[in-house]
């Protein structure tokens, strides 16, 4: 049985519409990656699974449970969790602060003091700037602090909105290192929205594209990133 | 010596200003919403404390608690149930909203209580303390002193507990609220419930040294503002300095010119600091 599961899903903003029919499958221990364009839809995807935005029609399931249109706080306290694109950290909270409001969750509230021993050995440099105000954090690390506050929720899903944007490429290296190893040593499902398209295919199980709103083509991780259309609209080769 | 009494009882009746203009900074500085109608409440919690006192003879101190309690509970449903509706529309509607509520409170007092000033009669009402050549009224040290622990306890609130921290994640980044799954909206309402507390406990303080009626809520409601620009918008300090200025220039304007002429003094002196420091005193640039 799929951990997350879409079905017909159409999201309007006024007239516009944003999504159009997605259906998707998120397996337990998976990575899967959403592809696309700017204003493809993908982060549309993400606010609508987390409850930000209400759907018009469809099903959403996460572990069997429906959860379309409820509230974001209900959402996140089933187990979702979600790095939102521009990293989202409380700029005037010290990153121990920024953790501390990763795990306000019912769910995650007594487990808090564990997870967070644990985000910092993970996150050493975190670690080293705990009463430092998050907005005197670098990019990177504003970004690395996103996840750790993100785990500091104890997810089972976790989705990931552009982790690379804006980022120095050695910075990018580390954050899909990161992913990779949340995902192999954790066993934690993600799902990653990602432009930059081969690394986040490469590092997938497996990978939706999505057009205008509409999933025009899905299959593997390798076999979407070896298909011409793919490669010509996305990779640039 | 004259001056320094002057100058220490507008000290006094400043922190007063400083807890009721600290309860619009927060609202303003969590929702982003300014309440028109904060005056109004707070004169709404003075007849309150009035009432009681009228009818059971209790001291407005010891009435403040439960004066504080009901105002909370007033703001916590006015957002849950009124105001949430409106964060995303436009600043008029949001003012138009607030401008009602404001004149539905002081027309429902008129109804209620009629233009007449009143106020609570206190056996220690003209009793002092002497601290070498300073004289202080004991109402305006009690006053004060209420001000400035609610002040504190708010300060600690925000500080310590994790519904205080919460607060101020939703006011630092709304967004990375929602995405760690607090309940903004909830949060909301328990902001806009400790603005309203602040005016609570401001009210039954302030019913110490003035008289009370109804028209007097437009005048606090621009005090109140007037103190939160002159102090920077949203900072919590600020509020507090900003109050003590406005009582110490009041005093002095009461003493030295003309005790009508007391607010064209107030609003002197936001021009002055606007001019010098738009972001206000202890602002943000």
């Amino acid at each position: 049985m799929s951990m997350l599961e879409l079905r017909e899903v159409d999201l309007f903003y006024g007239d516009a519409q944003a999504l159009d029919g997605v259906s998707l499958d998120v397996a337990s221990g998976e990575i899967v990656a959403i592809i696309g364009a700017n204003g493809a839809g993908k982060s549309s995807l993400i606010r609508t699974i987390f409850g930000m935005e209400k759907p018009r029609r469809g099903s959403i399931r996460f572990e069997g449970q429906e959860i379309a249109g409820a509230a974001p706080h209900r959402i996140c306290n089933l187990g979702i969790g979600q790095v939102a694109e521009g990293r989202q950290v409380f700029p005037n909270m010290t990153v121990r602060e920024n953790l501390e409001m990763g795990a306000v969750v019912p769910r995650a509230r007594a487990g808090a003091a564990a997870a967070m021993d644990r985000v910092f050995v993970m996150f050493p440099r975190l670690a080293e700037r705990r009463r430092q105000l998050a907005g005197t954090l670098s990019g990177g690390e504003q970004q690395m602090l996103a996840i750790a506050r993100c785990l500091m929720g104890q997810p089972r899903l976790v989705m990931l909105d552009e982790p690379s944007l804006g980022l120095a490429p050695v910075v990018v290296v580390e954050v899909f290192r990161v992913v990779r190893e949340l995902n192999a040593r954790d066993g934690l499902t993600l799902v990653l929205v990602e432009q930059n398209v081969a690394q986040s295919l490469a590092l997938a199980h497996r990978g939706y594209v999505l057009e205008n709103g509409r999933i025009v083509m899905q299959g593997a991780g390798a076999e979407l990133l070896a298909d011409d259309r793919v490669r010509q609209a996305y990779v640039g080769l | 010596m004259l001056y320094l009494n002057i100058i220490v009882s507008g000290l006094l009746t400043g922190a007063v200003y400083g807890l009721m203009a600290l309860g619009l900074s927060v609202i303003f500085g969590v929702i982003r919403i300014v309440n028109f109608a904060h005056g109004e409440m707070m004169v709404l919690a003075m007849y309150g404390a009035y009432v009681v006192n009228a009818r059971l003879g209790l001291d407005p101190l010891l009435v403040l608690p439960l004066v504080t309690l009901a105002l909370f509970g007033l703001g916590y449903a006015l957002q849950r149930l009124l105001i949430n509706r409106y964060i995303a529309r436009p600043d008029h509607e949001q003012f138009l909203l607030l401008l009602a509520l404001a004149t539905i409170i002081t027309a429902s007092l008129l109804m209620g209580f009629g233009p007449d000033a009143r106020n609570v009669q206190l056996d220690y009402g003209y009793d002092s303390y002497q601290i070498g050549a300073i004289l202080l009224d004991k109402v305006r040290v009690f006053a004060a002193g209420g001000a400035v622990l609610g002040a504190a306890a708010l300060w600690s609130f925000f500080r310590f507990s994790r519904t205080g921290k919460a607060i101020r994640a939703c006011a630092d980044n709304q967004v990375g609220a929602q995405v760690v799954g607090l309940d903004v909206k909830r949060l909301y309402a328990v902001t806009f419930g400790l603005g309203a507390a602040c005016v609570g406990a401001a009210g039954c303080l302030l019913l110490l040294l003035v008289d009370v009626q109804p028209y007097i809520a437009t005048d606090y409601t621009l005090l109140a503002f007037i103190i939160v620009i002159l102090g920077g918008l949203g900072s919590m300090p600020g509020a507090l300095l900003g109050g003590i200025l406005v009582g110490v220039s009041e005093a002095l304007a009461g003493f030295l010119v003309e005790p009508s002429l007391k607010s064209a003094f107030s609003f002197g002196l936001l021009i002055l600091v606007l001019l010098v420091r738009p972001q206000g005193l202890l602002g943000r640039a």
